[in-house]
């Protein structure tokens, strides 16, 4: 547990906690030029 | 390794290997960076000097907060130690399925747009229109090689692959009646500028297209200089009826309206508050990809007017959010509690892997950028892969094979950025853009910046 308020940690991701390659590939998204951060797990 | 930045009155710090992202105050925020190369004692001397104003920071106060940078530090969400590179090798090479295509359905163009990199859609070749031969042997090709993926995506593209709607058709029909049989769900997206959008096509796209991506530039007068038609005249008025009918249809969703910008318009924002204006609320807005000597490619002295745009538009969407009349824009989605594994983080976007580009002829490329260049040739669709070395260079191809890209705190969210780019900037797939890595990291800030706002909310 913190002791203090000064650090408010955002929920994200453990990455070490993990692929199935199910999830859409990048570049059929939308930007097809400047291309992983915003693609979505499909079993999250 | 971590990254410390300020933004929009946010002091923000991410943990580069666990993804964790921290909000923060001042004193925190300056405990934080000395952290690992100062003695408890240095920092809290350091400390109690900066802010002898503020009465709250104490000798204990800066004793717990060490504590709890600390804590996080063993909870591995602080100077997290990165552990992948040993497994991001070979990641791809154990498992080479392809499970997305690139059909290039059309080497012919409706417009003329200036700074096509598909040279006005033929690809430095000549004209020509795929065959519904040609594309069923392509969807056969990417089924007999996806091994036990599911979900298998198809994007209609071109040069404008609504000059060949027929063939679309015939092949959405095929893929559909194959399916099931072989225990694949086929998701197919066009990319348009939208000439040719009628009843048909928008019925059709309405039931068969999981994503549409509509080719416009913003600004009338920014769209018509770059947009043109063959007979030199503007494609805006024409098209713009069309799309708002398209994306009335679709509900408005499952869509991307997709700009490009230039060094014509360096205030690309402004692109993008026009198209918001509109109605359209799925927008995405990508640089120029061009050789430095074409007259409207992006030059060093606009990199900080661009970095300064994405901040603006960053701040413009949560006045808008909190408005009630938000818009999403493609490079700022990103979903901190569920986005990519770190497997897809560390393997990138698939090109000549798992995904590649299939020309009118069924050629075989590792993405629709190397479309036309001969040293990229991995085969065809009725032969297969035949040229696995190709194949090879980009399994290899990752974010731990750039040595610039290891200690940037960006790589798990760009993933080594565009093999495409790095090629046509370096000479080399595993170069590195420099331009490129300047904007992406400044979206990347911006996106997370967003997310902790949201939390304010």
């Amino acid at each position: 547990m913190k002791k203090t308020n000064r650090i408010k940690t955002i929920e994200t991701r453990d990455l070490s906690k993990s692929g199935c390659g199910e999830c859409q590939t990048s570049c059929q998204s939308a930007c097809k030029t400047s291309c992983v951060a915003n693609q979505k797990c499909e079993n999250k | 390794m971590i990254h410390q930045y300020k933004l929009n009155g946010y002091n923000i710090v991410i943990d580069t290997a666990s993804g964790a992202v921290h909000s923060v105050d001042d004193v925190a925020y300056d405990a934080i960076s000395m952290f690992e190369n100062s003695t408890r004692e240095e920092i809290t001397d350091a400390l109690l000097k900066k802010y002898s104003d503020e009465p709250d920071v104490t000798r204990e106060e800066i004793n717990d907060l060490l504590d709890d940078i600390q804590y996080l530090k063993d909870e591995k969400k602080l100077f997290t130690k990165d552990i992948y590179e040993g497994q991001a090798f070979n990641l791809k090479m154990h498992n080479p399925v392809v499970k997305a295509l690139c059909l290039h359905v059309s080497h012919a163009c409706n417009l003329n747009c200036e700074y096509c990199f598909a040279a006005q859609g033929k690809y430095h070749g000549q004209s020509a229109l795929m065959s519904f031969e040609v594309g069923k042997q392509a969807l056969d090709f990417l089924i007999a090689n996806s091994g036990t993926r599911t979900n298998l995506e198809v994007d209609f593209f071109g040069g404008e692959p609504l000059l060949n709607f027929d063939v679309v058709k015939q092949l959405v029909e095929y893929a559909r009646s194959v399916e099931k049989d072989h225990g694949k769900n086929f998701r197919f997206t066009l990319t348009t500028n939208g000439v040719l959008i009628d009843d048909d096509v928008i019925d059709f796209c309405n039931k068969e297209c999981h994503n549409v991506v509509l080719s416009l530039d913003g600004r009338k007068e920014i769209h018509d200089a770059k947009r043109p038609t063959p007979s030199g005249g503007g494609s805006y008025d024409l098209i713009l009826p069309k799309f708002r009918k398209l994306v009335e249809a679709r509900d408005g969703k499952g869509y991307y309206m997709r700009g490009t910008f230039t060094h014509a318009n360096t205030d690309f924002t402004n692109d993008i508050f026009h198209m918001a204006d509109l109605g359209f609320t799925e927008l995405s807005m990508e640089p120029v990809v061009c050789k430095p000597e074409e007259p409207y490619a992006l030059t060093e002295e606009d990199l900080p007017v661009l970095l300064e745009q994405y901040e603006i538009l960053a701040k413009e969407m949560i006045r808008r959010r909190k408005a009630g009349n938000g818009f999403t824009f493609y490079h700022y989605m990103i979903d901190l509690k569920a986005g990519p594994c770190i497997y897809k983080r560390i393997s990138g976007c698939g090109s000549g892997t798992e995904y590649m580009a299939v020309t009118p002829t069924g050629d075989l490329y590792p993405c629709h950028q190397f479309v036309g260049d001969k040293n990229y040739l991995m085969g065809n669709v009725f032969d297969g892969v035949t040229n696995e070395d190709i194949r090879s260079q980009f399994a290899a191809c990752n974010v731990y094979s750039r040595e610039e890209c290891k200690n940037c705190w960006a790589r798990l969210y760009c993933s080594g950025g565009c093999a495409a780019n790095s090629y046509h900037a370096t000479g080399s797939i595993n170069g590195v853009y420099k331009y490129g890595c300047e904007l992406f990291k400044k979206r990347m800030e911006c996106a997370i910046m967003m997310e902790v706002a949201k939390e304010d909310e």
